[in-house]
């Protein structure tokens, strides 16, 4: 047997084909299902955790259900929920990653004698052969690249971590599945957040922090004319068009939300560029900032392809990203991921635009 | 080698039992309810099987009725009393800490009408059976208790309780599914009026067993649709399972004495080597009213389901508070009705000797913990 790997395995065929791998590369892999969330849930049902462990007879390795649903209701649901209420975006996948893939479950393998956490993430980890230093870069699929949602692992972590299928694309990881004859091959891919499966953010809030979700607001235009209402700012995002039940003879779209205010600017389209952006809890992979501005691509979201920008490190976490072209829809509570190429350089999360 | 401490959760089946099932399995193929030859061979061989349960227990055969395991058991006691007397009286009583098989049943009949009281447990797990006196009202029709704990092996004074519930006229049933083959269970010492059981807990097969109903008792059937078991149970009898449940009641009558003394001598050597080699444990529950083979610790500051998974990976399997449908761990019930916290409940392991346990396992095990636990408690409770 070699060496010991702990496998998170959602009951999907990624994380099913990222278990295979390792099975094939000699390695003494355990799975493990991390229940995050009770029923309602699809990325944690019954089924899927059903799915998962015949995966797991399959590969004939060893097989476990961790719960960690108090901890996910704490330290994602919650803020996810407050984060809204705030007038912001959240994305709480990355915190989820952060600390129950990569911590509470790198601590349980070392519990168990592994050394080694893996997933079914499409990104890659790469070693400098000259000095050693890890990097984190983008999936070899464009489509499926997950690296935006793990901008914050830091160099320890990354020693830690593997990512098995993140030389594959997704047909690929799909012709494995089949080929070894998992349960998950043909499975759908899971699109929503886990813990929202119907996609109704707002009722997600509600749900999460009942009673606290506030009614009825005004909406305004940017000179500060009130033109409508709306039904509670944790219904909007930066960018929306849906919901806006107002006529103004152009397409409006959200510009900002103030949260204080229960109040939504919108504004059209045009008008919604924005030159720059202001980060805090900025992190690097390399795990310290660099002396001195750089360039990078940044994404301001997951479906972002990315705008050439130059970033500039501040003190206590923050930075300024300025775009060389104003992008649209600069999203507060959204991360801001930097990459040179393939390579992710760092991120932070957005609190504006710049001025 | 496998290291298997798991004997509350189920059994490995004796030879004897196999053999025994594997010879109906082939040769009695008929059905017992049948008027010819083949129908009586089967018939007799249910019929051997209800003597044998019946001695282990005491009861006359005809108060046995074979079910398809502790859990329909339990739900045919509670459903069965409680829909045979609902005219007289919609009170129950029970205590705190039972099995799920008694408690989602009587919660069922709660959402129906009835009012259910829950004698609480001490910090030990033990019931007060003036406390389940106090609770009786002329409404009761029914009291039912775990004679012994799955997940702590305490013991409950259930002879002292049946003697309180019978003086006020009310029937009591006991759940006997862990104390069976493990302690004497007898109604000529114990005097309740049902008694639930399953097979495998004892070295017989899955999905085999009885229920005890004494005297002429009224008892409402859960599965209708054939006159077998007198009416109280419905459907073609499980003749290999009902053999085998047989020969598995036999073995234990014969056995008793032997199995009690060399499992509490296991369970013994295990305590003392935890108590000496590991810091910061404790036992749970009562020790002087224990199951012999049963031993409950709780490692502080550590996660028991981890726990549990470490010393899987080195061959050993115990268990941690109660599964739930997805297979993760959740704190025991029994636990927190003793006063634990969660983290206390969480921190708990199990671990329950039996047929085919040796000392050199309990070495193995000793020698192992020590540093499974230290590595456990490095990460934490989270």
């Amino acid at each position: 047997m070699g060496e010991r790997v702990v496998v998170a395995m959602s009951g999907g065929v990624d994380s099913s084909v990222a278990a295979a791998l390792l099975v094939e590369q000699g390695f003494e892999v355990i799975g493990v299902t991390l229940r995050l969330v009770g029923n309602a849930s699809r990325c944690c049902s019954l089924e899927d955790t059903e799915d998962a462990r015949r995966v797991a007879e399959n590969l004939g390795i060893r097989f476990y259900v961790a719960d960690y649903s108090d901890a996910f209701r704490r330290e994602v649901m919650e803020p996810f929920a407050d984060s809204y209420l705030a007038g912001r975006t959240p994305i709480p996948c990355v915190g989820c990653n952060q600390r129950f893939k990569f911590r509470h479950l790198l601590e349980r393998a070392g519990a168990l004698g592994a050394a080694a956490v893996a997933t079914g993430h499409y990104a890659r980890i790469a070693r400098d052969s000259a000095s050693g230093a890890l990097s984190l870069l983008r999936g070899v699929d464009a489509r499926k690249d997950q690296s935006y949602f793990l901008f914050d692992l830091r160099p320890e972590q990354l020693a830690q971590i593997r990512f098995p299928i993140g030389e594959l694309d997704k047909d690929a990881v799909r012709d494995r599945a089949r080929a070894l004859g998992l349960a998950t091959a043909d499975k759908p891919e899971s699109q929503e957040l886990c813990f929202v499966p119907d996609g109704n953010t707002a009722a997600a809030v509600e749900r999460v922090r009942p009673g606290r979700a506030p009614g009825v607001g005004e909406v305004v235009d940017e000179a500060g004319r009130v033109v409508g209402n709306h039904a509670g700012i944790h219904h909007f995002t930066v960018g929306q068009r849906r919901g806006l039940a107002i006529a103004l003879g152009q397409r409006m779209y959200v510009k900002s939300i103030d949260a204080a205010r229960n109040r939504v600017t919108i504004a059209p389209g045009d008008a919604l560029g924005e030159w720059g952006a202001r980060l805090s809890g900025v992190s690097w992979v390399a795990g310290t900032a660099p002396d001195a501005p750089l360039r990078a691509t940044v994404r301001i979201r997951y479906r972002h392809a990315g705008a050439t920008a130059s970033v500039e490190p501040l003190a206590d976490g923050a930075a300024l990203v300025r775009f060389d072209e104003a992008v649209i829809a600069v999203t507060p509570g959204q991360a801001a991921v930097f990459y040179d190429g393939d390579t992710v350089l760092g991120g932070g999360w957005i609190d504006g635009g710049l001025a | 080698m496998r290291i298997y401490l798991d004997h509350n959760a189920t059994t490995p089946v004796r030879d004897e039992v196999a053999e025994a099932m594997l010879r109906v399995l082939r040769d009695v193929s008929g059905n017992p309810s049948s008027a010819h030859a083949e129908g009586a061979l089967a018939r007799a061989e249910v019929e051997r099987a209800r003597e044998r349960v019946a001695a282990l227990v005491a009861a006359r055969p005809s108060e046995v009725v074979f079910t398809g395991g502790a859990t329909e058991s339990n739900n045919l006691a509670l459903f069965g009393i409680a829909r045979a007397a609902d005219a007289k009286g919609r009170h129950l009583v029970t205590s705190a800490a039972e099995h799920p098989s008694v408690e989602e049943p009587l919660a069922a009949l709660e959402a129906e009408g009835f009012r259910v009281t829950r004698v609480p447990v001490d910090a030990d797990g033990l019931v007060d059976p003036d406390a389940v006196a106090a609770a009786l009202t002329p409404e009761t029709a029914l009291v039912s208790i775990l004679w012994a704990n799955n997940e702590t092996g305490v013991v409950q004074p259930v002879a002292r309780i049946a003697e309180v519930v019978r003086a006020r006229g009310v029937p009591l049933h006991v759940d006997a599914t862990q104390a069976i083959g493990k302690i004497a269970v007898r109604l000529d010492d114990v005097p309740a009026d049902l008694l639930s059981a399953s097979a495998h807990k004892f070295n017989g097969p899955k999905g085999s067993g009885f229920l005890v109903v004494r005297g002429e008792r009224a008892l409402t059937p859960w599965l209708r649709g054939g006159s077998q078991e007198r009416g109280r149970r419905g459907g073609t009898h499980n003749v290999p399972g009902i053999a085998g449940l047989g020969v598995a009641a036999a073995l234990a009558q014969r056995e008793l004495g032997d199995r009690a003394e060399r499992c509490a001598s296991l369970r013994d050597q295990l305590w003392a080597g935890i108590e000496a080699k590991v810091p910061r444990v404790r036992r749970n529950g009562a020790t002087a009213q224990m199951l012999p083979n049963t031993l409950c610790v709780e490692f502080r500051d550590s996660a028991g389901d981890v726990l549990l998974e470490a010393l899987d990976g080195e061959g050993i399997a115990v268990s941690a508070g109660a599964a739930c449908a997805s297979g993760s761990v959740h704190p025991s019930r029994t636990l927190i009705a003793m006063g634990r916290s969660v983290a206390e409940a969480r921190a708990s392991l199990r671990f329950s000797v039996g047929h085919g346990t040796t000392s050199a396992q309990i070495a193995r095990v000793l020698a192992l913990l020590p540093d499974l636990v230290a590595r456990v408690r490095a990460l934490g409770t989270s």
